[in-house]
């Protein structure tokens, strides 16, 4: 049985044209202005509407295996389906972590067994995240990983990191760093600044994440092999970034939705729902970020979707542990926070990524005929409330509850089935 | 966009006026306020008889997630002295770790029908987490490296009065440089005694080397003692822990003395009538290694009776001023005591 | 435009002029000499915070006729059985100016009506000690007594309705609402 979807306006980087798109057994078979609906067929209706190539996310944390209680792989495609993502990369702060093939296949066939989106799992660079000791980068990569990372902690040591890059060298993999001077941000709660002064916090200093992205680009350099920086939040990083760029070293970056809309400021009532690492910085901060999005420094817009159960969040700050939920608010607050057009927010959420993350062959493909269809239909006007208890998701660690945001997934098409329809997760 | 603002007021709809949490957000209005109220409390305490009773039949819970045997035995004074019950939750660091849930504990607590909660925690902001909890109001008795608002307003009460004299009290601290010296860094009392001294019109300078100051500071700083002592009015020791020096803060204990000590020699520079105030508990020979008591002008035990008419000024404020709470008159109960160690 | 004239908002009447007021308290302190012969451990206390002046203006009326008297103040805010109802006054702090055992007290407010200051007083007064004997003064009493307390000195009575508001100074008496 075919899909169509009726009367809305493509985006994708080709470009624009208003068109409908016929989509069967997985592929899109027809794009064409004035489709007329076949009797049996379903009929998604896109008027006022466009459509993008499905999203891709960099950065997901799916907390299964090991705290399902936050998060399953199950429950976690569904918030990704919800906000338009086609595929997204589950991080391997897992527990066991994702440093073998057997907890990469498991995590892969869980997502399958979902099949609300591709679930692709990334590999650690060391074996259970510890710093010591690399993780199996070739056995990995056989199994279709691409993004290696330690995520939740970076790299410490230098000598390691240059050994993970030339080890990688050869194997078309990305080493993705979260960059944190550990030693630097021993107990910090916060960003380090006049609000964490004030409140008598220990302050995670804009220099503990500048130190490492300034190190591994000089790593980069030394030794050639692709780069991708995780969750840049500091004006200086996307300084270090663009310099870097305009070298020709293989570089990539991501910022978070998060770190585009929120300041340091929202930890002022104490709430641990606005604790996350690295941490919400600045006004000034912000602005950079935008403009390091806008020039084309960072490459994609990653959620850092990081749930966390209730009773962990209501700990004191300083124990709760950092992070929030992002997939079902990325589109919404990329809308409603960035002054870019519409192409460059639905670059930076699906094409780009897609490219980084070594999907481009199924992900954020361009709406033409024959292509598969991993399709979103936005609606970029619909003003909605973030309520945290009816998104998908475990857990309810939302930092935008309460706020209205400006753009909405409409329907979600994962490989030609439609996922979302209206809002409405089909399974 | 919307979220919580700088007043502190969260989306709970819980509103900073029902709470004594920083002196930020008391504001100078209450600030002042507080202040005149405890000139109130101090005559009540200079009584033969120093109990009235205001606050019967409410009931006033102590939970202390840190251990300060002065501060809680102030605030039940206090407590009493207004005729509120009092009830004590203590929690040594152990039973926090057994994972029990501090939301549980405060709804059990609120149940059992708490009118104020004072609170102290080591970490900073818990005040807010549990004012997020309960209708209850909370007074932060010390929250992390945050604040200690009672302190600082015992400290602003002390000064004044020992400032004005004879006279009545003065209504402000302008026109007066006050020196604190010391672990500013991780001290609540010092983070509260600046914002409140700043909010009466004092010229605070921050004495203490770059390690123990907070990043971003934004009051004027010296590493630079003995320059600043002829100029001051009062002089502001704080605690200094040991522990400080693991963490390469400072590198002794005897160099911290050489430079930021009141020693006799410093006694001798300082001019007479300079204000000598500690929060407590002193750490002889370490921050001072005079006797209190042959300086010309310590306040240091008047602090601590201070203590009590600032925490019953509080408590009052709170529990004594909403309308809903016009209390049936009932027979007067004295206020026992209820040792809760495991709930 | 022009302002809305006082009476049209909110209509006064003044029921007792400045001159009224004078001989009123003249009259109670004659009174109180009489009622307390020799004045011996006389001592007149003002509520705080609207019965101090009256307090003040009876001392010297007392002192003027025969001799001086200690005169203070007194806060019963602390000891209201409508805590929260009412603000308490800031600075009223209490003054008593001498040792209130076994003297003769004479309580002085400006207006009596419920009853429930001048009981809030007498608790707070029993906190400083125990008079001998403790009387009443006020320059008005309204009625709409809640509680059973009665005056032993009145300035004027002045039936009221219990909604209306009534103004005691130096100046006058005032009535509205």
């Amino acid at each position: 049985m075919s899909i169509l979807i009726n009367g809305g306006r493509i985006i994708d980087q080709t470009g624009e044209r208003v068109a409908d798109v016929r989509v069967d057994q997985g592929l899109i078979i027809e794009v064409a202005p004035g489709l007329t609906p076949d009797p049996d067929e379903v009929v998604l209706e896109a008027r006022d509407c466009v459509i993008s190539p499905g999203f891709v996310d960099l950065h997901t944390h799916l907390r299964e295996p090991g705290h399902e209680e936050a998060e399953t792989i199950e429950s976690g495609s569904r918030a990704a389906a919800l906000g338009g993502y086609t595929a997204v990369i589950a991080m391997p702060n897992t527990n066991p972590a994702q440093d073998s093939v057997a907890v990469v296949e498991f995590v892969r066939a869980q997502g399958r067994a979902a099949g609300l989106c591709e679930v692709i799992p990334s590999g650690c660079i060391t074996i259970g995240r510890a710093g010591a000791q690399l993780a199996p980068f070739a056995e990995l990569a056989a199994v279709g990983v691409r993004i290696f990372t330690d995520d939740g902690t970076g790299v410490q040591d230098p000598l390691l990191m240059r050994r993970a890059l030339e080890y990688a060298g050869d194997l078309d993999i990305v080493l993705a760093q979260h960059c944190e001077v550990a030693r630097l941000t021993e107990g910090a709660v916060m960003h380090e600044g006049e609000c964490c002064s004030h409140l008598g916090l220990p302050g995670w200093p804009a220099v503990a994440e500048e130190i490492m992205v300034s190190r591994d680009i000089d790593l980069v350099r030394l030794t050639g092999t692709p780069m991708h920086f995780l969750h840049l939040s500091t004006a200086r990083s996307v300084g270090l970034v663009r310099a870097a760029k305009a070298e020709g070293l293989p570089i990539t970056a991501e910022v978070t939705p998060h770190h585009l809309s929120l300041s340091d400021e929202m930890l002022m009532g104490f709430d641990p729902t606005f604790k996350v690492n690295p941490p919400l910085r600045t006004r000034a901060d912000i602005d950079a970020l935008k403009a390091g999005l806008a020039d084309g420094t960072i490459d994609a817009l990653a959620t850092d979707h990081a749930p966390h159960t209730q009773a962990s969040k209501e700990l004191p700050l300083d124990q709760a542990p950092p992070g929030m939920l992002g997939l079902q608010t990325a589109l919404g607050v990329a809308l409603t926070h960035l002054d870019l057009p519409l192409a460059e927010i639905l670059a930076v959420l699906s094409w780009k990524p897609a490219a980084i993350a070594g999907i481009a062959d199924r992900h954020g493909r361009p709406v033409q005929v024959g292509e598969p269809a991993n399709l979103t239909v936005i609606d970029p006007h619909q003003v909605w409330r973030v309520v945290p208890g009816s998104l998908a998701s475990r857990s309810r660690n939302t930092p935008y509850a309460g706020m209205d945001l400006t753009g909405r997934v409409r329907h979600t098409l994962f490989n030609g089935v439609p996922v979302v329809i209206e809002g409405v997760p089909q399974k | 966009m919307t979220g919580p603002d700088q007043t502190g007021n969260d989306q709970t709809g819980s509103s900073a006026a029902s709470h004594c949490r920083s002196i930020v957000e008391l504001g100078p209005q209450r600030v002042r306020h507080l202040l005149e109220l405890t000139d109130h409390m101090a005559e009540v305490n200079r009584r033969p008889n120093p109990k009235v009773p205001a606050l019967r039949s409410r009931t006033v819970c102590n939970i202390f997630f840190e251990d300060s045997t002065r501060t809680r035995l102030s605030f039940e004074m206090a407590a009493r002295r207004l005729s509120a019950d009092t009830m004590t939750f203590s929690v040594g660091q152990s039973s926090l770790n057994k994972g029990e849930s501090l939301r549980d504990t405060i709804e059990t607590l609120a149940a059992m029908g708490v009118d104020a909660f004072v609170v102290r925690h080591r970490s900073s902001g818990v005040p807010w987490a549990i004012s997020r909890w309960t209708d209850a109001a909370v007074v932060n008795a010390g929250d992390g490296w945050h604040a200690h608002p009672t302190q600082a307003l015992l400290d602003c009460h002390t000064l004044m009065s020992e400032l004005s004299g004879s006279s009545p009290r003065r209504a402000d601290l302008a026109g007066i440089k006050i020196a604190i010296v010391g672990d500013i860094k991780h001290s609540r009392v010092a983070r509260s005694g600046i914002a409140a001294f700043e909010m009466l019109g004092a010229e605070v300078i921050a004495v203490a080397p770059r390690t123990l100051i907070p990043p971003h500071f934004s009051t004027p700083v010296t590493q630079d003692l003995d320059t600043i002592l002829p100029e001051i009015d009062a002089l502001y020791l704080l605690r200094m822990q040991s522990e400080r020096m693991s963490g390469a803060l400072v590198p002794d204990l005897s160099e911290y003395t050489m430079r930021f000590g009141l020693t006799p020699e410093r006694v001798q520079r300082m001019n007479d009538n300079v204000v000598v105030m500690h929060p407590g508990p002193m750490n002889r020979g370490v921050e001072i290694t005079v006797d209190p008591a042959e300086l010309p002008r310590s306040v240091i035990t008047k602090q601590v009776t201070t203590g009590i008419a600032v925490r019953m000024a509080v408590l009052f404020e709170l529990l004594g001023s909403g309308a809903a709470q016009a209390a049936p008159e009932t027979s007067t109960e004295v206020g026992f005591e209820s040792q809760m160690e495991e709930l | 435009m022009r302002p809305p004239r006082k009476e049209e908002m909110n209509p006064t009447k003044q029921v007792l002029g400045p001159d009224d007021v004078q001989r009123a308290a003249t009259r109670m302190a004659h009174e109180i000499i009489e009622r307390n012969r020799g004045l011996d451990d006389l001592v007149v206390i003002g509520i705080q915070t609207g019965g101090v002046w009256l307090a003040e203006l009876l001392g010297s009326e007392i002192a003027r006729i025969q001799h001086r008297v200690p005169v203070g103040s007194i806060d019963a805010s602390l000891y209201r059985d409508d805590i929260g109802l009412r603000p308490v006054s800031p600075g009223a702090v209490s003054a008593i100016p001498s040792d209130v055992n076994g003297a003769v007290v004479v309580l002085v407010d400006d207006v009596l009506f419920t009853g429930r200051t001048v009981r809030a007083a007498l608790d707070a007064l029993s906190d400083y000690g125990r008079p001998r004997v403790v009387q009443l003064a006020v320059m008005v009493d309204r009625g709409h007594r809640e509680l059973p307390i009665r005056p032993d000195y009145i300035g004027k009575n002045l039936p009221t309705s219990s909604t209306e508001t009534v103004l005691v100074s130096a100046s006058g008496v005032e009535i509205s609402g």
